[in-house]
């Protein structure tokens, strides 16, 4: 089917300022044209998209898929087929794999085991360090050449600054991007949640706001001073949100994501010890939150991510602080992201720029919108379709989600990457 | 938290932590502690409550008082018991927490008292350990030991025989110390008038305060109008991780001395769970003077086991 044509759907590009109802062709691949659609467009497939939204396919900025190294809580293989279901088209995965993405070799076996499966449009980031060990640079210029979109330290803290300062420089004369998740190793004290009122009460190792927004500051400084492009990711706190909106009025050239649990959880939706919830940057206040929500409005925040982090059961199998931190959060993406619609966090444009046209900016990319002449990458979704997270529902291989059992509102019916129909919501 | 720890009626099943329990509860067990009081000073020093009961001490940290008074406790219970130190055997083998339990499991076992190094422990034991098996709290990371704090409690109690109206102040490392979490809570559960932390702020959680407690940061000043004074042990390794300039100088701060003991009330008992860095939180003179009870606190420490593992075990032994 090298011709589809898409009708009757709600189309939202936010790019392009588009939401009307309308039709989209697809041909070659390609967007061939959107609500104008030419007579003599003959249509191989028609799909009928009634009562659904179409928009461009999403973005993620920050996965974790686990191949390879880490086969036995996912692969990559099992991680694409839950993107496509989450309508997710194009996916960053962090350099943590084992091997570390520090060499060409690994960034083009990650390319090529996600082109077996079906979804070649994995986007490694590569370690802005050897190891992530924050000692000695990666050879980024050949890591750009195997693929790699950026570079980035993964969840590993970058203890010396003259090394962080060099990186950065080197980042920026290859004009790579860093994504950087701010973290100070001393201030983070090897913490498993908020320093706040529960780790109080339960007595757990805990991570103060600081030991995010003093790195964050740091990198800030840096990138003034080297000229790197830098990308926040997994933003978690009220002072974060401030620190980079200033940023972006001082007139540096940064952005930000926030992941889509810091949205909707604080500290005080963790139930007792309960490893599901243990996430890094940690759940933080409902004052944090509200500022994660604000900053996303306002744009500050221009991102979503998943931080999509599958973990095998016995991994999360234990006393908390001894769990791995991480949530399996692909297949919830979209719903928690209209859940800020309907409680009026962000509106339905917003929620969808932050998943498509924001991240494909950050990342230099053409996709993220429904523009003729660019790649087919679309999602289809019924914005009403009540599901449960069940064991019947769920692709990943990562069964850690909090939200596990919950009924959510909004599922996606149609996935197509580059023209490519690759998920469609059995009937 | 709650249902965790009690069952359908509302009665004990597992002992994890004392938040979320009723003053009525904690009540009960001071007062069946009460009544295994009496059986110390008896010949047979044994009650057949427990008899054909088995269990398990399974403590991955060490301790030789709590072990050993949970061992006799058991024991007094009639009840078999095992003592297990697994600090250095499975656990380095790489085998999981869950798999120890479940070994023990299958060794029809049917109470696991637990300490553990890091906090959740034995809350994450009870949640995946068989129906019929009850976990008791021995001490988890920095979480909770709900046993010392009952302990604590019916020594308190014993001598001042009522909550109502007492001042206590809890002096010395509350930010490392599961005993303070757990007493703060019993304390405010039983009615205390007042539970005051003294300490500087690198031995305080960050957000304490949030806990039920007034804060101070000067032992003079927080020791006035006080009944009860509770000192923490003060661990070695607070000095390298810079929290504590010397022990010198916490000493100077924080060391309960006869000259400080005056500023408390004239009839203030000190207390301590053990086991006392003479010279560093405490002065010998006031560790072993009149108005010290820490002696008491160990023997107390065997009846009060002996209430909540037969509390505990109630619904299974009836």
């Amino acid at each position: 089917m090298n011709k589809i044509l898409i009708k009757n759907g709600r189309i939202i590009d936010p790019a392009n300022a588009i939401d009307q109802l309308g039709m989209i062709a697809v041909a070659e691949g390609k967007i061939f044209a959107v609500i104008d659609i030419p007579a003599d467009f003959t249509p191989d497939y028609v799909l009928d998209a009634t009562a659904q939204v179409v928009c461009p396919g999403f973005i993620d900025l920050s996965t974790r898929l686990r191949e390879p190294g880490q086969s036995r809580k996912a692969t990559i293989k099992s991680e694409v087929s839950a993107a496509a279901s989450a309508g997710v088209t194009s996916l960053c995965v962090h350099p943590d794999t084992k091997p570390v993405i520090d060499t060409a070799a690994v960034a083009e076996l990650i390319k090529e085991l996600a082109n077996k499966a079906g979804y070649p449009q994995i986007y490694p980031i590569a370690a802005l360090t050897q190891k992530l060990e924050g000692a000695e640079l990666s050879s980024m210029l050949a890591l750009k050449q195997a693929g790699c979109i950026a570079v980035g330290n993964g969840n590993q803290a970058i203890k010396n600054l003259l090394i962080l300062r060099r990186a950065m420089e080197y980042a920026a004369s290859h004009d790579l991007l860093l994504m950087f998740r701010p973290n100070d190793y001393w201030l983070g004290n090897s913490g498993c949640a908020h320093e706040g009122v529960v780790a109080t009460r339960y007595g757990l190792p805990s991570i103060p706001d600081a030991a995010e927004t003093i790195a964050l500051d740091q990198c800030l400084e840096l990138a003034e001073l080297t000229g790197c492009r830098v990308h926040f990711g997994q933003l978690s706190c009220k002072r974060s949100v401030i620190k980079v909106h200033q940023a972006l009025k001082y007139g540096l050239n940064i952005s930000a994501d926030v992941a889509i649990h810091q949205l909707h959880l604080t500290e005080n939706d963790m139930l007792p010890f309960d490893s599901a919830y243990h996430v890094l940057p940690p759940l933080r206040t409902e004052l944090d939150k509200q500022y994660l929500r604000q900053g996303l409005a306002g744009g500050s925040i221009a991102c979503i991510c998943s931080d999509h982090q599958p973990h095998d059961i016995d991994a999360k199998l234990g006393a908390f602080p001894e769990t791995e931190p991480g949530v399996s959060s692909l297949e919830t993406l979209l719903p928690l992201m209209l859940k800020l619609v309907t409680e009026h966090a962000i509106t339905l444009e917003q929620g969808i720029a932050a998943l498509s046209c924001n991240p494909a900016k950050t990342l230099g990319l053409a996709s993220g919108t429904l523009t003729s002449g660019r790649s087919a990458d679309i999602c289809i979704f019924n914005p009403h379709l009540p599901w449960q997270v069940n064991a019947e529902n769920w692709l990943s291989n990562g069964l850690n989600t909090p939200f596990w059992g919950q009924t959510f509102t909004g599922r996606v019916t149609h996935t197509l990457q580059a023209g490519q129909c690759i998920y469609t919501l059995a009937d | 938290m709650n249902n965790l720890q009690l069952n359908a009626e509302g009665r004990l099943k597992h002992f994890i932590t004392i938040e979320g329990l009723s003053r009525e509860l904690l009540t009960e067990i001071l007062d069946t502690a009460e009544s295994f009081v009496g059986i110390t000073d008896q010949q047979i020093k044994k009650v057949p409550l427990l008899r054909g009961k088995t269990i398990v001490n399974l403590f991955f940290e060490n301790s030789t008082r709590t072990r050993t008074t949970f061992e006799l406790a058991a024991k007094r219970l009639s009840a078999d018991v095992l003592s297990m130190s697994i600090s250095t055997s499975s656990t380095s083998k790489g085998e999981s927490l869950l798999d120890t339990i479940r070994n023990l499991e299958a060794m029809f076992v049917d109470m696991f008292v637990v300490r553990h190094g890091i906090s959740g422990a034995a809350h994450f034991i009870a949640s995946h350990t068989a129906p019929h098996i009850s976990v008791i709290n021995a001490g988890d990371g920095q979480h909770a030991h709900p046993t010392q704090a009952m302990l604590d409690m019916f020594t308190i109690r014993q001598i001042k025989k009522s909550f109502i109206g007492l001042r206590v102040a809890i002096i010395g490392d509350i930010l490392h110390s599961r005993v303070a979490r757990s007493e703060i809570q019993a304390l405010n559960i039983l009615g205390v008038e007042e539970v005051r932390v003294i300490a500087p702020k690198t031995l305080l959680p960050a957000h304490v305060h949030t806990l039920g407690v007034s804060v101070c940061h000067d032992l003079t000043e927080g020791l006035k109008d006080i009944d009860v004074i509770i000192m923490l042990r003060l661990q070695k390794e607070r000095m390298t991780s810079a929290l504590l300039p010397s022990e010198s100088e916490y000493f100077k701060c924080f060391g309960l001395t006869e000259k400080k003991l005056k500023i408390a009330k004239p009839d203030a008992i000190v207390m301590h769970p053990g086991p006392i860095n003479r010279g560093v939180e405490i002065e010998s003179q006031v560790a072993d003077g009149k108005q010290s009870v820490i002696l008491k606190q160990v023997s107390n420490g065997i009846a009060v086991r002996m209430a909540i593992m037969s509390m505990a075990m109630q619904p299974m032994s009836q």
